[in-house]
Parts: C-alpha cells; sequence; structure tokens
C-alpha cells in the first residue's frame, strides 16, 4: 500500500519537473500584460499577433523547411555511407566510425565557426542554402549512428538469396535489406529533424543577413524581453506535437482491435 | 568516368543550394542593415522602402559580442550596424569602419543634438565614423513603498537594511561601474589598486544581494519582489508604467550614460545606400515612430519635440539634463589584457 503511494508520488513529481515549465509557459500565452510578473487577465491576442507577425511566421517556416530538407538528405547520405561501412573490413570500419563519431562530440560552436570560414573560402553567398549545407553535415552522424546497429544484425544471407533468386542488387536492397533497417532510418530521421529543429549556434554563424530560424528569432529578442507571441507559438507546437504522439499510440491500437 | 560525372552532379547540387539564399533586390538596390533585436518599428523600414525603392535587407543580433566576429569574418558584407559605444571604439581600432559623408546625411547634424556628439568623442573622437540612434543610463529602480529617507547615491546598495531587497546586474563591466563609481574612480579605470578597491567593496556587498540577474530586474521590480535594483533607463520607463511605486535616479556619483550608433562598415557593398537609411532614420517622424516601438531615449531633439505626451516628453527619466550630473562615462574598450584582469576579479566575487 505504502509502496504503491511512494511510486504514485514518485511519478507525479517527475511529471512536474517535466511539464511545470512547459505549462508556465501555456499559462503565460494567455496572459494579457507582457510582464510575468503580473496577470493582467485572460487574453487571445497573443495568438492574434502571431498569426499577423510576417517575421515569426516566416521563421517557423524557414524552421521546418531546414528541419525537413536536412534530416532528409541527411538520412539518405547516411543510409547510404552505413551501407559501405557495413561492407568494410573490421580495422577500416573502425576507423570510418571513428570519424564520423568526431563531429557529434565536437562542440557546436567549433562546428558552426569552421563551417562558415569554409563557406567564406569557397566564396558562397550566406542564406538558407549554407544553412541548409551546415545542418545536414552535422545531422548525417546522428543518422549514421541510428542505422548502423540495425545493418550490423542483419544476416547478410538474405541478400545474397536474394540475389540468387535474380533480384538486382536495387531490388534486392529495398526488398531485402531496407524493412529491416526501417526501423532505425525512422529513428534517425528523427533524431535528426529534432536536432535540425533547436539548433542555434551552428544556425548564427552560417545564416546570411535577413534569414532566421526560430531559435535564432527568439534569440535576438533576448535585450528587450521576450515578446509573448513566442509563448503563444510554443504552446502551439507543443500541443501539435502531443495531439500527433497520440494519434500515432493510438492508430495501431485500434487496428488491433478490428483485427480480433 | 562515371565518377567524374557524379562528382559533377554533386558539386552542381552544392552550388545551386548555395546560392538560393540570395534574393531579388528592390529597383535601386539594396541596403543590408545589421541592428539589435526589435530595435526598429517594422513601418520605418515599410516607409523607407517605399520612398526611396531601396530593398531593406534586415538582419537581427543580440549582443555586440555575437555580432563582432561575424562582421570580423565578413560573412556577411553588412552595409549598416548599430553597435554600442565601446564596441564601435574596437571596431574602430581593428579599422574595420569606413568614415561618413555626412552631405548624404543631412538629417544627422541637424536633428542630433549637440551633447550627444560631445558623449560620443569618448568613442569616436572627431565624430567622423557615427551617428548616435539610442541612448540612456544606469541607474538604481527603486519601490518608493520599500524604501525610506531619499535615494541619490550607489551607497544605497550597500545598506544594511536593505538585505536581500538589492538586485545587482550579472555583467562584468556594469557590475564594477558600480563597485568604481561609489569609491570615486573612473569606470574605464585599469588600475590594478582602484579594481581591487572595488573589488572588495562589491565582496562585502554581497552578502546584501538577494540576486545577481540580467532581465529580470523588470519583473521582479514590477513584481515587487524586491527594493532596489540597478536597471538600465530606457526599462525604467517600461517598470514604471506597469508599477507606479517604482522610481528611477541618476546616483550623484556619476553613471555610464551609453550610446548605440549606426555605422558603416568598411567591406560595405552599397555605402550610399546605406547612408541614405541612416538619413533616413535621423528623420524627427521617423526617430519619434521609433521611439515609440523600442521606448529607449533617443537623441533625435527634433523628435523629442514630436512626443505628444507631455509626461515623457518632459521625462527626466528619458531625458535627463546631462549638464546636472557630473562623471557620466561610457564604457572604453580597453583592450585583452584589463578585460581578462576584469574576469578575474569578477570571478572571485562570485565564487566568494
Amino acid at each position: 500500500m505504502i509502496k504503491t503511494t511512494a511510486k504514485k508520488i514518485y511519478i507525479v513529481l517527475i511529471f512536474i519537473f517535466l511539464y511545470a515549465p512547459i505549462a508556465t509557459l501555456m499559462v503565460f500565452s494567455f496572459n494579457k500584460s507582457r510582464t510575468r510578473a503580473k496577470w493582467g487577465g485572460f487574453t487571445f491576442q497573443w495568438y492574434l499577433s502571431l498569426l499577423g507577425n510576417r517575421e515569426i511566421m516566416q521563421a517557423l517556416w524557414n524552421t521546418l523547411f531546414i528541419a525537413l530538407v536536412s534530416s532528409l538528405s541527411a538520412v539518405v547520405i547516411g543510409t547510404v555511407a552505413c551501407i559501405a561501412i557495413n561492407n568494410m573490413n573490421k580495422r577500416r570500419r573502425a576507423v570510418i566510425l571513428g570519424i564520423t563519431n568526431i563531429p557529434m562530440l565536437n562542440a557546436d560552436i567549433v562546428t558552426g565557426i569552421s563551417l562558415m570560414l569554409l563557406f567564406i573560402s569557397l566564396g558562397f553567398k550566406f542564406g538558407l542554402g549554407t544553412i541548409l549545407l551546415s545542418h545536414i553535415t552535422f545531422n548525417i552522424p546522428y543518422v549514421i549512428l541510428c542505422v548502423m546497429p540495425r545493418m550490423k544484425q542483419l544476416n547478410p544471407s538474405t541478400y545474397e538469396a536474394a540475389l540468387d533468386l535474380g533480384a538486382s542488387p536495387v531490388l534486392a536492397f529495398f526488398k531485402v535489406v531496407f524493412p529491416d533497417i526501417l526501423p532505425g532510418v525512422l529513428s534517425g530521421f528523427l533524431m535528426a529533424f529534432t536536432m535540425s529543429l533547436d539548433d542555434f549556434i551552428i544556425t548564427h554563424f552560417t545564416k546570411g543577413a535577413g534569414v532566421d530560424t526560430l531559435s535564432t528569432k527568439i534569440y535576438t529578442e533576448v535585450k528587450k524581453g521576450i515578446k509573448p507571441e513566442m509563448y503563444a507559438l510554443s504552446t502551439i507546437i507543443f500541443v501539435t506535437v502531443l495531439l500527433l504522439l497520440f494519434l500515432v499510440n493510438k492508430a495501431p491500437k485500434e487496428k488491433n482491435e478490428r483485427r480480433i | 568516368m562515371k565518377k567524374i560525372f557524379l562528382l559533377f552532379i554533386c558539386s552542381a547540387i552544392l552550388l545551386s543550394l548555395a546560392g538560393c539564399g540570395s534574393s531579388s533586390s528592390g529597383e535601386n538596390g539594396e541596403v543590408i542593415v545589421y541592428n539589435w533585436g526589435e530595435y526598429l518599428d517594422p513601418e520605418a523600414i515599410r516607409l523607407f522602402e517605399e520612398e526611396t525603392g531601396i530593398k531593406v535587407i534586415y538582419d537581427e543580433f543580440e549582443t555586440n559580442e555575437i555580432m563582432y566576429p561575424k562582421v570580423e569574418a565578413g560573412a556577411t558584407e553588412y552595409d549598416v550596424i548599430c553597435p554600442s559605444d565601446y564596441m564601435i571604439q574596437k571596431m574602430l581600432e581593428n579599422d574595420l569602419l569606413a568614415e561618413l559623408d555626412f552631405n548624404n546625411i543631412p538629417n544627422a547634424k541637424a536633428n542630433i543634438g549637440v551633447p550627444y556628439w560631445e558623449q560620443s568623442k569618448e568613442f569616436d573622437p572627431e565624430n567622423k565614423y557615427s551617428v548616435p540612434y539610442c541612448w540612456g543610463t544606469v541607474g538604481i529602480l527603486y519601490n518608493k513603498t520599500m524604501v525610506d529617507g531619499t535615494i541619490d547615491s550607489w551607497s544605497v546598495l550597500w545598506d544594511e537594511k536593505y538585505k536581500d531587497n538589492i538586485l545587482m546586474q550579472d555583467s562584468v563591466r556594469d557590475a564594477f561601474m558600480v563597485g568604481l563609481k561609489l569609491n570615486g574612480f573612473s569606470m574605464n579605470s585599469t588600475d590594478a589598486g582602484e579594481l581591487e578597491t572595488a573589488k572588495n567593496s562589491l565582496i562585502q556587498q554581497k552578502p546584501l544581494v538577494q540576486a545577481y540577474v540580467v532581465d529580470q530586474v523588470r519583473d521582479k521590480m514590477i513584481g515587487n519582489e524586491a527594493a532596489i535594483g540597478v536597471i538600465y533607463s530606457g526599462e525604467a520607463i517600461y517598470t514604471q508604467r506597469e508599477n507606479p511605486d517604482l522610481e528611477y535616479v541618476i546616483p550623484k556619483e556619476g553613471t555610464n550614460i551609453w550610446i548605440d550608433s549606426w555605422v558603416i562598415p568598411k567591406n560595405a557593398p552599397n555605402k550610399e545606400n546605406g547612408e541614405k537609411f541612416i538619413d533616413f532614420m535621423c528623420r524627427p517622424e521617423i526617430a519619434l515612430i521609433n521611439f515609440e516601438y523600442i521606448t529607449y531615449s533617443t537623441p533625435n531633439d527634433a523628435a523629442r519635440e514630436l512626443i505628444e505626451d507631455d509626461d515623457i516628453r518632459n521625462s527626466s527619466i528619458a531625458f535627463p539634463d546631462l549638464s546636472q550630473y557630473q562623471n557620466l562615462e561610457t564604457f572604453q574598450y580597453l583592450g585583452e589584457e584589463a578585460d581578462r584582469l576584469y574576469n578575474d576579479l569578477w570571478k572571485e566575487i562570485k565564487s566568494e
């Protein structure tokens, strides 16, 4: 009895730790007053002015576009790299994996500044393109990290069997190998997506004038205080993600029930 | 052969990606502006584009320190930048700024008050490189209902009565400014002895301080969470509007007067458009809408005349009579060695 109540209290505490900050932010997104010290009354005005704020909306689309395109590109490049790495001998594989792991351990600021210097020396024009290239760059190691273990578990004989039965290498890959590594590819994609979504430092150094993502946009507001529109936007994003998770977790259950 | 072809495709994709950041420019070219976040009414940009046909590419930074490496490396070539006093001095020392042609900026000399040009000489000795845009002071914000007696000196921050009711700025130079001014030294001091004295004062003050904060001074004072705080004057007007019990004062020992000014870097691709932009920002009507948007004091005397609200136009917070105060100083760039000395002493204070 005591044990179960203790368990429950523990769970509640963890949830408070995790969600109290987000709950606070959501409450303040409905606050009429701009300061957190005063409750000025309930209002939807920040949500309305958010929709009318071109800069924030543009930053939101930039963020989503960069996250989606960079993680998709990284998934393709990373998965192809995994196939190659998997077919190497042990020593070369260890060396290559070591090299791909270094960028993950590297401090963001080092990656950011070195990418900036590289782009300058290559004469690139800074803008959305340079952000995209750098996001693809730092996303690839995460994809390899997620796909590689799946790759190692594969039974090489199934692929060879497909070839023996007359499938072309590409067909054999998509019919036999790909379904097996799919969970790894998906988690690699999600990881890359989130990494890209909340990156600030690298984006800051590789962005051009007038191109902003949400993280750089929010950061520039630091001097004058963050506007409540940002609270409203964060609330919307949080609720959307929550709904998506809810739907994803709910969907397979319903299917199973129907089958029964 | 195949490999070469693949390499070619890859590089073509890379180059096209890199190119897609460029956008179409206006009929009369473009101007690339690098300013503090939330430091310009978007309406002013719209009016400028409408009138001149010059497209404004607007970019924002959050601290001088984060702006500097981007400009120094030349990642993006900006036309107009708005750094603070000491950073302008540093950029001048490193030969990053272009001399302005004031014939293209007639509104600057016409509308901006003489005291601000004088004050600017501390970092731009001949007024050749910068045009003041915003300015303010650092002072004490106090809650009338929570203190007694007149407050006019930094020494109130050392008063045992207000233990756990004092908010200090959590940045090296701002904190040392208070410590140095209290002891009657220059806030740009590099003298080891003077800095040591200031350090000891700040250590002595530490038990009385409720918190070292940056932005939170604003919210904490509005919420009656502290009696006395060190704050920038631009924030003081806003806090007073939210909580009428608050009062701002410039201490008699003198304080920091800061100025953020427009400058044009040496590598600016559209220098003339940049000067047009600066000139436009110095127009009284434009300076007025920017003042109303930012609420930081404007050095533009003609714009001040246009303010309709008497309380604001004559506010001693927004527009203190500078001649009445002594020892007003502007931060200077002290060089790397002095920076290190300050940081080491600050660490000693924080770890005490």
